[in-house]
């Protein structure tokens, strides 16, 4: 059953063999999921949002708004196309074909599914695959910062350039962090492709528990969960999505580095950062959630890991996560700059040298006796719990009283009240209440009211 | 094993490695001369972007595709955008003038220039021609990557570690010389504000407006405060308190 699973994994051999239509045609169905993913998306998260804040959304535009997304991305395009004074002509007008360019780009090596048979042809469902492929993902989301900077420099104003600026640092901070989460996964996988990795997913390891075989999760999402949740908070950072969303907090910066863009070249921002979302849902799933292969109750079932199925998986996973990503957004308030940052460097990036250290050191004892491993793990385990007890803590100082900090005072200041002081009660009130007349006198049985 | 490796360790040259050498190359040239020609620096840096994008593909073609993918991360992506950064900071308005402080010295330059890129482009020219490429095939025999980390990893391990201390090394010293330390102590939050507002001694009432009960409204003169002394507060440091003559209190007599 097994063989017959490894044997739709593609290698990097099986890439490098279509006819010219089949590139064409895998090239443009990756375009077009990148399309869709935007009109669709759009709606999505308008939708989900909306009924997170107990309202409706988009509803109105085709069954369930479905073409909300549409209509507005054509009056988008007819409306008036703005060339600021101050800008700069030429990269005002590339750098949104830039961020563009460098989200769709991603897509092309991302792997959909398994081998499939395409009008005879047995071909994998990715455009192509390299033995770096991880590294051209990086790649893109790195040139792709340049689309944001160089639109918000090239505006000529004053908040587009700070949203431009923010973005820079934001997003080389948050690579950093991403990239040192990628580190596990190649350490894990022993290959940078794509494929290769979804692969090594698969072929999970069978532990024997009282006499049962049971197969392992292969899923990095479970063997590697600190760089897992680390890679997805940083994709949130490298997308700028909220709470993450420094660059275009609309609250300071108006709409950060697209405050100057109207028309066309505003929807292919709008395109891009919905592009880069689900790239990066498609990474992440990729990377960490097995790929496009069947989550377990479905691998019960003998072909859920061949033919077309697994590209239902594959877009499961990613709508999934396209979800969190928008529950991100309906759930937390926006961070401060500095707090966000010092998330970044202080937080993500130490746990994650951690783990990378403790990872390799569990590799290099892998083939080690058992006996050994469990010695060595045990001693180090021990080590820290020691560590962590008898670690000296600073002893907090003992709380003043407010009468010791009111004695504290220096002389001269502000003049407080006695701290026993007990009002005593107004004499004039009581005479007030025994002067009163009873009212209604007359009124008759409704008199107990004085 | 790509079939990129294959042709490229027996020596020859694929029909897609040409075309794209042919496309990329005058690009490569171009950004290079752009970069030079460009006024403005942030032009300038993109054009250099451009150079160095075309280089990562080269390598790639050279059947490097990790340097090649790095060259794009790393330089492309990190260094060429930290300068863009800086470059965005000085102000966009930093065009380089065309005037000459050198008298020839542009002239000058450009004939050195292209004579020293014929000097290194004949020399190696002369060096390499007919020079068939030996040793990939042995290199790329593992895999790219796992060939390249085996070096690093092994012979090069020392060096490798050098450099990474040397980096870590230059990038504290830049922190240490940029970074400006403030002590707990000198961080006012706004609790020890309010306290040292009402301490004795100071007074926690706004600052009396200059010129308040006095003969002038220049902002040279203090306020009078209600026991008729004057305000020290009311006036900015740099000027010093004084009383107005009766002489220049009294009218001008130009508002006849």
């Amino acid at each position: 059953m097994n063989a017959v699973y490894l044997a739709q994994d593609p290698t990097l051999a099986d890439f490098g063999k279509d006819p010219w239509w089949l590139v064409l045609i895998k090239v443009v169905f990756a375009f077009g999921v990148a399309v869709m993913a935007t009109l669709l998306g759009v709606w999505f998260e308008r939708r989900v949002v909306g009924r997170m804040a107990v309202r409706p959304g988009p509803n109105q535009a085709g069954p369930f708004g479905l073409l909300q997304t549409l209509a507005d991305g054509l009056k988008m395009a007819f409306k008036e196309d703005i060339l600021p004074k101050a800008a700069d002509k030429v990269v005002f007008f590339f750098a949104p074909t830039i961020s563009v360019i460098c989200a769709v780009t991603a897509l092309s090596v991302v792997p959909f599914g398994p081998m499939v048979s395409i009008f005879g042809h047995q071909t994998p469902l990715q455009v192509t695959d390299v033995p770096v492929a991880v590294l051209v993902l990086l790649a893109c989301s790195s040139m792709g910062i340049y689309g944001i900077v160089l639109g918000g420099w090239a505006s000529g104003s004053t908040y587009p350039l700070l949203g431009g600026l923010r973005s820079t640092a934001q997003m080389i901070s948050y690579e950093v962090a991403m990239g040192l989460s990628i580190v596990a996964v190649f350490m894990t996988a022993g290959t940078m492709s794509t494929s290769g990795i979804v692969a090594a997913q698969g072929d999970a390891t069978r532990l024997t528990i009282a006499g049962m075989e049971v197969p392992a999760p292969g899923w990095y999402a479970i063997l590697l969960l600190p760089s897992f949740i680390i890679f997805f908070i940083s994709t949130v950072g490298e997308t700028n999505r909220a709470p993450f969303d420094l660059p275009e907090a609309e609250s300071e910066l108006v709409a950060g580095y697209m405050t100057e863009y109207s028309s066309l070249k505003f929807a292919l921002y709008m395109l891009s950062e919905y592009v880069a979302m689900v790239t990066m849902s498609a990474v992440t799933t990729t990377l960490f959630l097995g790929g496009w292969r069947a989550p377990w109750p479905i691998t019960l079932w003998e072909g859920a890991n061949s033919g077309w199925w697994p590209m239902l998986w594959f877009f499961g996973k990613v709508i999934a996560l396209v979800f969190v990503f928008v529950w991100l957004r309906g759930t937390l308030p926006r961070l401060r700059y500095d707090q966000f940052m010092r998330f970044g460097w202080k937080v993500l990036l130490p746990i994650n040298l951690v783990w990378i250290l403790v990872l390799a050191g569990l590799r290099s004892i892998e083939d080690w006796q058992t006996k050994d491993r469990l010695l060595v793990t045990g001693v180090a385990a021990g080590v820290l719990l020691l560590a962590t007890l008898l670690w000296p803590s600073r002893g907090k100082a003992p709380k003043p009283s407010p009468q010791e900090k009111a004695d504290s005072r220096p002389h001269g200041s502000f003049p407080l009240p006695p701290m026993d002081l007990q009002v005593p009660p107004s004499p004039r009130t009581k005479r007030v209440v025994a002067e009163r007349e009873p009212a209604n006198v007359a009124a008759g049985s409704d008199s107990r009211e004085v | 094993m790509t079939t990129q490796t294959v042709l490229a360790a027996a020596g020859g040259v694929s029909g897609g490695e040409e075309v794209t050498f042919w496309i990329l190359a005058p690009l490569a040239l171009i950004g290079a001369i752009g970069m030079v020609v460009a006024r403005n620096a942030v032009h300038s840096a993109l054009w250099l972007v451009l150079t160095m994008l075309c280089l990562g593909v080269f390598y790639v073609l050279q059947a490097g595709p990790f340097i090649g993918m790095v060259q794009i991360i790393v330089y492309t992506g990190a260094i060429m955008m930290l300068f863009l950064f800086v470059l965005m900071l000085v102000g966009r308005d930093s065009s380089d003038s065309l005037i000459e402080t050198l008298r020839g010295q542009r002239v000058a330059a450009v004939l050195l220039g292209v004579g020293f890129a014929g000097l290194v482009g004949g020399g190696l020219y002369r060096a390499l021609d007919g020079v068939p490429a030996v040793g990939l095939e042995q290199a790329n025999a593992e895999g790219n990557v796992q060939g390249i980390a085996r070096l690093l990893f092994t012979k090069y391990v020392f060096a490798f570690e050098l450099t990474s201390a040397l980096l870590i090394t230059a990038a504290v010293g830049a922190m240490v010389l940029a970074h400006v330390e403030r002590r707990k102590a000198d961080k006012m939050d706004q609790v020890a504000t309010m306290k040292a507002r009402f301490a004795p001694g100071n007074y926690p009432g706004p600052k009396p407006g200059p010129g308040v009960f006095a003969t002038s409204s220049s902002v040279a003169t203090p306020a009078r405060l209600p026991d008729g002394r004057l305000s020290e507060r009311s006036i900015p440091e740099i000027l010093p308190v004084r009383e107005l003559t009766a002489e220049e209190t009294s009218l001008k007599g130009t508002d006849q």
